[in-house]
């Protein structure tokens, strides 16, 4: 047994067997963040029925931590309304997971810009949708990589 | 997790051979003088120390007088260049390096920079491999030290050290290499290869980890750094790690018997390793050069995946290897050497090194080509990059 992992029992079952991996055809919004030259990119597709996030699935390059969040990520915004949705923080995801180390932390921030971002695209399909967004972000480069 | 383990990163350490831990064990308990004193037990340990202080100048073609014991291989760097550069300030504050040195000798150059030295840094090609002919092109009247690497630990590619430190002769000029990665590996000889200083590490070659080796050729002018009593002929003070340098020079004894043979055996691991995984994994290749390149070396760029997680992948499966990807160091930063031989960021992500050594076998070499390219292709599955 590891007695010291690099990473929580729920991040690494998360890495192992991670949820909602793919796209989705047609889906209501797509939210993409990140870049290679930093080694994390995010791609979240969500499906809306009604007022309600019906699908989630997720692609990711990057490390584990990376892969987690937005497996993670999928999993907390299944089934929930818009307006919970954008409620979640990067905080949820990564308490969610029992914790990423503090290097990790900005894994969970790409996550919600992902999440973000999807919404961000479905208000554009469809303006009379759109709902307040209490923590808008606006869509910047992640700020802590430096080159 | 996996009980079995397959160490594949004999770049970062290896295991102390067990007779490197037998003939360093008296040294804890009954032959614990302080080499520095008068009486009988401390004697008999210095005397050990001249010992093997012989063994390993004899190894490298080198005089007893001209090896400084240090703590490890950063330190030993560290000393020869911030302490070559300022005793030859006078003559000049130019010093040229390559650009795929390790970071023990790119910090203490970019000291030396703050400090008012001028550091050129010379690129290399696609290969990693520098080029002699821009080392002379970058050389000035002020130039006053050369620092190239014996061979690079990430990549594995021998530097032309020979030719360089023929250049640096002709012009009066310090010649610095860093061997840590060769010592044991591949023969290294102060005079073959012209070097002034040479630096040295015990624990990548089955000893203990905690002691090093600073080559000096006489005549090179230094400034020590660690100031007190009398050791290492006032050049580096603080009592001696005496069994580590016991157990580095009886590492330096087992190795000169086996390292031919060894580096033949490893060698074609090696090919095996690199040929079974690019001919298994599409969009895959070999960082470094093919042929110059150290003996257990390999260093393989799989794209549209991330180092970080293959590594996870393997260790589950008892594998253990390093990756340059930004995500498993410190800063964030993918590795400088990769991205000096050409590599985009995304590419350098994507990049993985296995470093064999003497517990390698060819089952686990068949291990690993059997199980890393399904983990390359679960990861591909899952990356936004990735198109069939």
């Amino acid at each position: 047994m590891d007695k010291n992992p690099p990473y929580s029992e729920k991040v690494m079952e998360h890495f192992r067997n991670p949820r909602n991996v793919g796209e989705i055809e047609n889906a209501d919004g797509v939210g993409t963040v990140g870049n290679p030259t930093c080694g994390d990119v995010m791609q979240l597709f969500i499906k809306i029925e009604g007022d309600k996030i019906a699908d989630a699935k997720f692609k990711t390059f990057g490390c584990g931590a990376a892969i987690a969040t937005s497996s993670m990520m999928t999993e907390l915004v299944k089934g929930k309304t818009i307006e919970e949705a954008v409620k979640i923080s990067n905080k949820t995801v990564a308490e969610a997971l029992d914790g990423l180390p503090p290097i990790k932390m900005h894994c969970s921030v790409l996550a919600e810009e992902a999440l973000q971002s999807a919404l961000e695209d479905y208000f554009t399909k469809n303006p009379d949708k759109r709902v307040e967004l209490p923590r808008l972000k606006k869509h910047k480069e992640p700020k802590e990589h430096k080159h | 997790m996996s009980e079995v383990m397959i160490y594949l990163d004999h770049a970062a350490t290896t295991p102390a051979d067990p007779a490197v831990v037998k003939a360093m064990e008296p040294y804890h308990s009954e032959k614990f003088g302080n080499p520095s004193t008068i009486y009988k037990i401390g004697r008999e340990v210095r005397a050990a120390i001249d010992e093997a202080r012989d063994k390993i100048a004899d190894f490298i073609g080198a005089d007893s007088s001209e090896i400084i014991f240090t703590s490890c291989g950063t330190e030993s760097d560290n000393l020869a260049l911030i302490g070559s550069a300022f005793a030859n300030e006078n003559k000049g504050n130019h010093i040229i390096a390559s650009s795929v040195e390790h970071h023990a000798v790119i910090e203490p150059l970019k000291f030396l920079a703050r400090r008012g030295f001028e550091v050129t840094h010379v690129p290399v090609d696609e290969f990693g491999e520098v080029d002699p002919a821009d080392i002379k092109k970058a050389i000035t009247g002020k130039t006053i030290l050369i620092s190239v690497m014996h061979a690079n630990n990430e990549i594995g590619t021998i530097q032309p050290v020979t030719e360089i430190g023929q250049i640096a002769k002709e012009r009066g000029i310090i010649f610095h290499t860093d061997a840590v990665q060769t010592i044991c590996s591949v023969p290294v000889n102060v005079d073959d290869i012209g070097a002034n200083l040479l630096a040295i590490s015990a624990h990548k070659f089955y000893g203990p980890k905690g002691v090093g080796a600073l080559y000096v050729r006489k005549g090179t002018k230094m400034v020590a750094h660690i100031y007190g009593g009398e050791q290492e002929r006032r050049r580096r003070a603080g009592t001696e790690n005496v069994s580590g340098i016991i157990g580095m020079a009886k590492a330096i004894e087992v190795a000169s018997g086996r390292m031919e043979n060894d580096a033949v055996r490893i060698a074609m691991l090696r090919d095996k390793l690199i040929d079974g995984l690019l001919s298994k994994v599409e969009e895959s290749h070999l960082n470094g050069h093919p042929t110059k390149r150290l003996p257990n070396n390999v260093n393989i760029a799989f794209r549209y995946v991330e180092g970080e997680s293959m590594l996870l992948n393997l260790d589950a499966h008892g594998i253990y290897a390093s990756t340059g990807s930004a995500c498993s160091s410190a800063t964030l930063e993918p590795s400088h050497v990769l991205l000096a031989i050409g590599l985009s960021h995304e590419v350098a992500h994507g990049s993985l090194r296995f470093t064999l050594g003497r517990s390698t076998t060819e089952s686990q070499i068949e291990t690993v080509i059997e199980k890393l390219p399904p983990v390359v292709e679960r990861l591909r599955m899952m990356s936004p990059l990735y198109k069939r």
